[in-house]
């Protein structure tokens, strides 16, 4: 597994985003604006009713200014501005989706030009090769890649081994290893064999390999509205309905008012339009379906690649996260800490032998154990080719590696593999081994016992070194109502003390797959959901049944099937910023909704004061704005409706702001920016543009 | 405002305060079946009542059922109602010879469209009254025909409610109770035992009780007075006991034979709110926490508080034009000032502040005085808590069940803003309860705006059937902004089940009698069926635990909220018709206008 080292930030959000581009990239902007114009047609607009009311309602005042400048009406001018602001605020909304877009798209482009005109070498029976067009080839198809070769379809590698550079799936440019068997053995369409060669089983049909899919992804091709969304989308319609009432309603009382008070007259089909259109919930309309696209796209910067927003959804929801300790939480490598010898034997002889045994031995562990050795007692290596040695490497049977020197073995292993091999050579085994071994246990470490010939020296401890900031993490994750299980196949004592260690909330331990999917299903019937991340084949069932899954894409092509999400850089940490991104979506959705809806109430008191001015001077008393004229308060508010949308979409795309905190603190500070803010924002805001209005004698 | 109507008012809430826990734990042992201190006296008819009408207690229903029961009893109940105020001619206890030839002069007639206006009134909960009681309705009638309801219609918004409740404390199941077990459960255990207790002390402070006929007095200036008799004292418990409203008279509780006394009216008021306010600790009781329901009691008292303090002020402030002409407006030892237009003397300015308060806050309807005199301020109180959907304790049940009709809006909205899917209760809102709250508000508010919106510009032929005196608003006392103001608050009315009227406006007009019916109908059933979908979506689903991450729904900050949620959803929808009624009126009158009785028709 690869595994990146970089420091996890303390905060969740990191700062860290590789294919981030500039908000307002220029060519993503003129396309957009371009796009704009392209979704004004009614039958696109329809799938968004708020903005298809505004639309209709902008069409509607065109017609009448038609009619009243063919009529020859004086007064155009007003009517012309509100018609001309009106079909702004829908060209904004459609703005602000098109810059969502245009980012996903830019990046499917540049996808797509590492797919075009690649060529296969087919194996035809055996060993002929013929060369056909990456689009030719079929599921089961075999072909070969050497070096310098574009891999030319998803596919498991059945012979050889190669080093790959994936950087055009992943933006990683360190090669990685792809060989045949084992966790390692997807390759992906797109990427290239840089050494070596692989013989490659394709595993999917033209068009719906993973590039295809990633490309249909970022550009939001497949884009299905996610159930928050859906459900959001019904309480804007259905306040828009409620707003279509009120202003339809307000006709048949102003006439009655008109005729009762004798003066005034119903307000034109102009300004009722321009109330409607500002207390319908157009700030929300206009930008929802961009939040939801920016939050993909936020999720792909972070290189994760979600199959669907409604796993980006189901991330902020996630009660319950379900980590690997190896990798994960811990470093992935025990190392030696400590050298603890047994009876009279010095600690300085135990590290020799300890060191001894491990020269040869290039696994990380072995490794430590030279270091420590080095460090604590200045044990140089030594050149031990000089004597006759011989190496044994470590074995699943024997569960031992060491040397044999000079008639001296010297072997480190497993307690129990090493008393077994003490005993065939006529040794006892002292009385404190036990207890050394069983304090290493507890205190989380593994045990390996080192053996000269009969004589038991002593035990090395190695120990998980858990990431630095670990624990950091899941105090937050805590705070956020979010609990976290580790799961690890080593004993329950040593996980006990890891996860003490790290600060995680429980662990399961010696876990097997089945353990690990009956976790996840007792999980999900407490009515939690539950996020993970895996790897291996025997992961997927598992991903398929968490509710956010995230496969690696080191891992093979079953769990990236199953899973709801790949991490393209195989880092399983990155779950936590998953679901950090997961809750900005619904948070952003909330604010704006919540700020739209406060909005109204400004534009309550800039309109319908406006409206009766004459009818009822009284009404002035409700124009607290002290808007300095009917025309330049209802276009005032109009203009301010229409900016706001503009003025948002960065917010849109970017997020509100996130700091892991209780939802307690995270609902009043956000009711209060976004509530309180957006009852009171719209005052000074629409008083202003009365005032620009005066001052250009626009009104 | 008197340092002693504010004592008043303080004493009130405090009571209802009190009294808060002791009901709704009663209620909660009643409605989860347990044996209660009452069981031993009432069980038996429980059961027997059971057995005469073939039902299966320990039977449930899916919504669907529940929503089915409710329907079919409303119908049966409501056609029934029908035709014995059509057929009292006909009919026992009719001393006054209603709907015979030996009615007196001046008597009404029960045409069909006040007959069905009346029945849905009733089996709505409402008790709009379109008609003067004593000129109208035979003993029978008023006993058989509308109390009944006053206990049915109480009972099944009891129902309703604890149908919603069971909908979050249950989880993955279809059934949310059996209709008829709850009806019969709220009656006798806890509407019967309360009305007997209440009605016993109205007689005691001289409501009347009695099957008479009407008494011929004559007057110390020699003219002959009618004085209406009836059975009073059983009828006028329930009606605020079950946020019914109707009166036996048509003077309603401003009548000294049904509200003789400050106590009985000060027992009238805590009537109104006893089981409303019960029903919030109930809720929080049955979903196993009880500062779930301790936040909606909390956002309600912070409504009515609100409303009290606008109402009571507004109407003692009075009238600044009588005021200009050195009329004393201040209160003084011997007189109350501020604007005594309309209210009982034995009542006084803060008992009927407090009484139009309460009376709309729940969806009540009774008056102890009238609302279409009451000042621009002063009226638009009970017109706004009406349109707020009576959540402010609310009708018996359906305050409750309105209350968390907003509860789930504003969780969905504000839930959102800490980075989850909403949830309320550990069950998450989605798609299907969202939809159905939304059509609820929105039927609700497509109701009053476009029955008032007609009301104001319809125009019919002068002795059409429709509407004998023309246009619509040829019915009304009054023009400007005041005659807008009672249009809108009839079909509020009628929309809110609340029953009471801005009066002002003559109702007993087909026209009126079938809208407002209409609306009546639209108002309790389009509420309640999406309501009890909503129970079933809920039943279904899992409860989520709450952990920190869960948006919290028993504190301050969102008790808050949901204040917020309800004012502003209500304000935006009703801002521009209220802003051409009473708010324009307000500054009109401060600039010393006035829309008195209209005695020159503006149409013609």
């Amino acid at each position: 597994m690869l595994v990146e080292s970089q420091s996890p930030t303390v905060n969740i959000l990191p700062s860290k985003r590789r294919r981030a581009r500039p908000l307002f990239d220029p060519p993503i902007v003129k396309r957009a604006i371009w796009d704009s114009f392209v979704k004004l047609n009614p039958i696109t607009m329809m799938k968004n009713p708020v903005m298809f009311v505004v639309e209709v309602g902008a069409a509607l005042t065109t017609a009448y200014m038609i009619r009243d400048w063919r009529a020859g009406t004086t007064d155009l001018g007003f009517t012309f501005q509100i018609t001309l602001w009106l079909w702004f605020t829908v060209l904004f909304a459609n703005f602000a989706e098109a810059m969502a877009e245009g980012r996903g798209k830019a990046q499917a482009d540049t996808l797509r030009k590492t797919k075009s005109d690649t060529i296969g070498h087919r194996l035809k029976n055996g060993d002929k090769i013929e060369d056909v067009a990456a689009s030719r080839l079929r599921q089961g198809d075999v072909v070969i890649c050497h070096p310098g070769d574009i891999i030319p379809g998803d596919g498991e590698v059945f012979e050889g081994i190669a080093s790959v550079d994936e950087s055009a799936i992943t933006g990683e440019s360190a090669p990685v290893i792809r060989e045949s068997g084992g966790d390692r053995s997807a390759v992906t369409g797109g990427t290239k064999v840089l050494s070596d060669w692989i013989k490659i089983r394709i595993t999917s049909n033209p068009g719906e390999t993973f590039l295809d899919r990633m490309i249909a992804l970022v550009e939001g091709a497949q884009r299905q509205k996610t159930p928050n969304e859906i459900a959001l989308n019904i309480v804007i319609a259905g306040l828009t309905l409620i707003f279509l009432l009120a202003v339809v309603t307000l006709h048949p009382f102003a006439r009655y008012s008109v005729n009762s008070a004798g003066a005034g007259q119903v307000p034109s089909i102009a300004v009722l339009i321009s109330l409607l259109v500002c207390l319908i919930p157009t700030t929300i309309g206009g930008l929802l379906s961009a939040i939801g696209i920016a939050g993909m796209d936020r999720v792909m910067q972070h290189n994760v690649l979600a199959m669907s927003g409604k796993a980006v959804e189901a991330a902020g929801d996630v009660n319950t996260l379900l980590l690997d300790k190896t990798g994960t939480i811990t470093l992935g490598n025990r190392q030696a800490v400590e050298f603890i010898p047994v009876d009279a034997i010095s600690e300085a002889d135990l590290a020799d032998a300890a060191q001894l045994s491990s020269l040869a031995d290039e696994t990380p562990e072995g490794r430590s154990i030279v270091i420590l050795a080095k460090e604590k007692y200045q044990l140089r290596g030594r050149e031990v080719s000089e004597h006759e040695a011989k190496f044994i490497p470590f074995s699943a049977q024997t569960r031992m590696s060491g040397v044999d020197l000079d008639y001296r073995s010297v072997r480190k292993g497993a307690t129990d593999a090493v008393i077994e091999f003490v005993r065939e050579h006529g040794g006892a085994v002292p009385s404190r081994l036990t207890e050394i071994t069983d304090h290493i246990s507890r205190s989380g470490g593994t045990p390996l016992v080192v053996a000269d010939g009969s004589k038991i020296l002593g035990a090395i401890h190695l120990r998980d070194v858990v990431k630095g900031g670990m624990r950091e993490r899941f105090d937050q994750l805590r705070a956020i109502g979010i609990r976290t299980i580790m799961i690890t196949g080593d004993n329950p004592l040593t996980a006990a003390a890891i996860a003490s260690e790290a600060g995680v909330d429980d662990f399961l331990a010696q876990a097997t797959p089945k353990q690990k999917m009956d976790l996840i299903k007792k999980e999900q019937a407490g009515g939690r959901l539950v996020a993970m991340t895996g790897d291996g084949t025997n992961d997927a069932p598992a991903l398929a049944q968490a509710d956010v899954g995230v496969a690696m894409n080191t891992g093979t092509m079953a769990a990236k099937e199953a899973g709801n999400m790949v991490d393209l850089d195989s880092n399983p940490t990155k779950l936590i910023e998953v679901v950090a991104i997961g809750k900005q979506l619904l948070m952003t959705r909330g604010a704006l909704t919540t700020f739209s809806i406060a909005n109204d109430v400004a534009k309550y008191f800039a309109i319908l004061p406006a409206m009766f001015s004459v009818t009822y001077p009284a009404i002035a008393a409700l124009n607290v704005m002290r808007l300095h004229s009917p025309e330049s308060a209802v276009l005032a508010a109009v203009i301010f409706n229409a900016l706001i949308i503009i003025a948002l979409i960065p917010l849109a795309l970017r997020g509100v702001s996130y700091e892991p905190m209780s939802a307690a603190a995270l609902l009043r500070r956000n009711i209060v920016v976004y509530g309180v803010g957006g009852i009171i924002a719209p005052f000074p805001g629409i008083w202003v543009i009365d005032r620009l209005l005066g001052w250009f004698r626009l009104a | 405002m008197t340092s002693n109507g504010l004592l008043q008012i303080t004493v009130f809430f405090l009571l209802v305060l009190a009294l808060t826990k002791p009901m709704g734990a009663f209620m909660t042992h009643i409605f989860e079946g347990k044996r209660t201190w009452l069981h031993p006296a009432l069980r038996p008819l429980e059961r027997l009542i059971y057995k005469l009408c073939g039902i299966q207690e320990d039977q449930e229903h899916r919504w669907t059922g529940y929503a089915a029961s409710l329907l079919m009893f409303s119908l049966a109940s409501l056609v029934l109602t029908y035709l014995i105020q059509r057929m009292q001619g006909f009919l026992p206890f009719n001393p006054q010879g209603f709907g015979t030839a030996h009615a007196a002069q001046g008597a009404t007639a029960m045409t069909p469209d006040l007959a069905f206006n009346t029945a849905v009134s009733f089996t709505t909960n409402t008790n709009w009254q379109a008609y003067t009681p004593e000129t109208t309705m035979s003993y029978l009638t008023q006993m058989v025909g509308l109390a009944t309801h006053n206990f049915f219609s109480a009972a099944a918004g009891i129902a309703i409610a604890i149908a919603l409740i069971r909908g979050f404390a249950r989880h993955t199941t279809e059934t949310i109770g059996n209709f008829w077990v709850d009806v019969v459960r709220a009656t006798v255990y806890v509407l019967l035992p309360l009305s007997v207790v209440i009605a016993l002390f109205f007689v005691s402070q001289g409501v009347i009780q009695n099957f008479a006929s009407y008494t011929k007095a004559t007057t110390l200036e020699g003219a002959v007075q009618t004085i209406a008799q009836g059975p009073v004292a059983s009828q006028e418990a329930i009606k605020i006991l079950g946020t019914n409203g109707g009166g036996f008279f048509n003077g309603n509780s401003a009548h000294p034979f049904e509200n003789p006394t400050p106590i009985s009216n000060f027992i009238q008021l805590l009537s109104i709110f006893i089981i409303p306010a019960g029903l919030t600790y109930t809720f929080g009781k049955m979903v196993k926490d009880t500062r779930q329901g301790w936040a909606l009691f909390a956002a309600m008292s912070v409504l009515f508080v609100a409303g009290v303090l606008v109402a009571y002020p507004g109407e003692q402030s009075g009238n600044p034009i009588l005021a200009s002409l050195g009329i004393e407006n201040h209160p003084t030892a011997t007189q109350p000032g501020g604007n005594m237009e309309g209210k009982e003397v034995r009542s006084g300015i803060a008992n009927s502040a407090l009484f139009a308060t309460v009376t709309t806050d729940a969806s009540c309807g009774a008056v102890n005085s009238m609302h279409d005199s009451f000042t621009p301020l002063g009226g638009l109180v009970p017109l706004v808590n009406i349109e707020l959907g009576e959540v402010v304790f609310g009708g018996v049940g359906a305050g409750l069940y309105g209350m968390l009709m907003f509860a789930i809006l504003a969780v969905f909205i504000a839930g959102l803003m800490v980075g989850r899917t909403p949830e309320y209760l550990g069950k998450k809102i989605e798609q299907k309860e969202v939809k159905m709250v939304m059509l609820a508000v929105l039927v609700l508010a497509a109701s009053i705006l476009l029955f008032s919106g007609a009301g104001a510009v319809i125009q019919f032929a002068k002795n059409s059937w429709i509407n004998p005196t023309g246009p619509a608003t040829a019915n009304l006392n009054n023009n400007g902004p005041h005659g807008l103001s009672e249009i809108l608050y009839a079909y509020s009315s009628g929309t809110g089940n609340n029953g009471s009227a801005l009066a002002g406006l003559s109702a007993n007009t087909p026209w009126y009698n079938l809208t407002i019916g209409l609306a009546m109908l639209i108002g309790r059933f389009l509420m309640i069926i999406p309501l009890l979908a909503v129970a079933g979506s809920l039943a279904q689903k899992r409860i989520v635990p709450a952990s920190a991450g869960t948006l919290p729904t028993h504190g301050a900050l969102f008790v808050g909220l949901l204040v917020g949620v309800v004012v502003i959803v209500s304000a935006l929808t009703f801002f521009p018709a209220l802003t051409l009624g009473p708010v324009v009126e307000h500054f009109l009158m401060m600039r010393h206008q006035l829309f008195a009785l209209l005695l020159i028709p503006v149409w013609s």
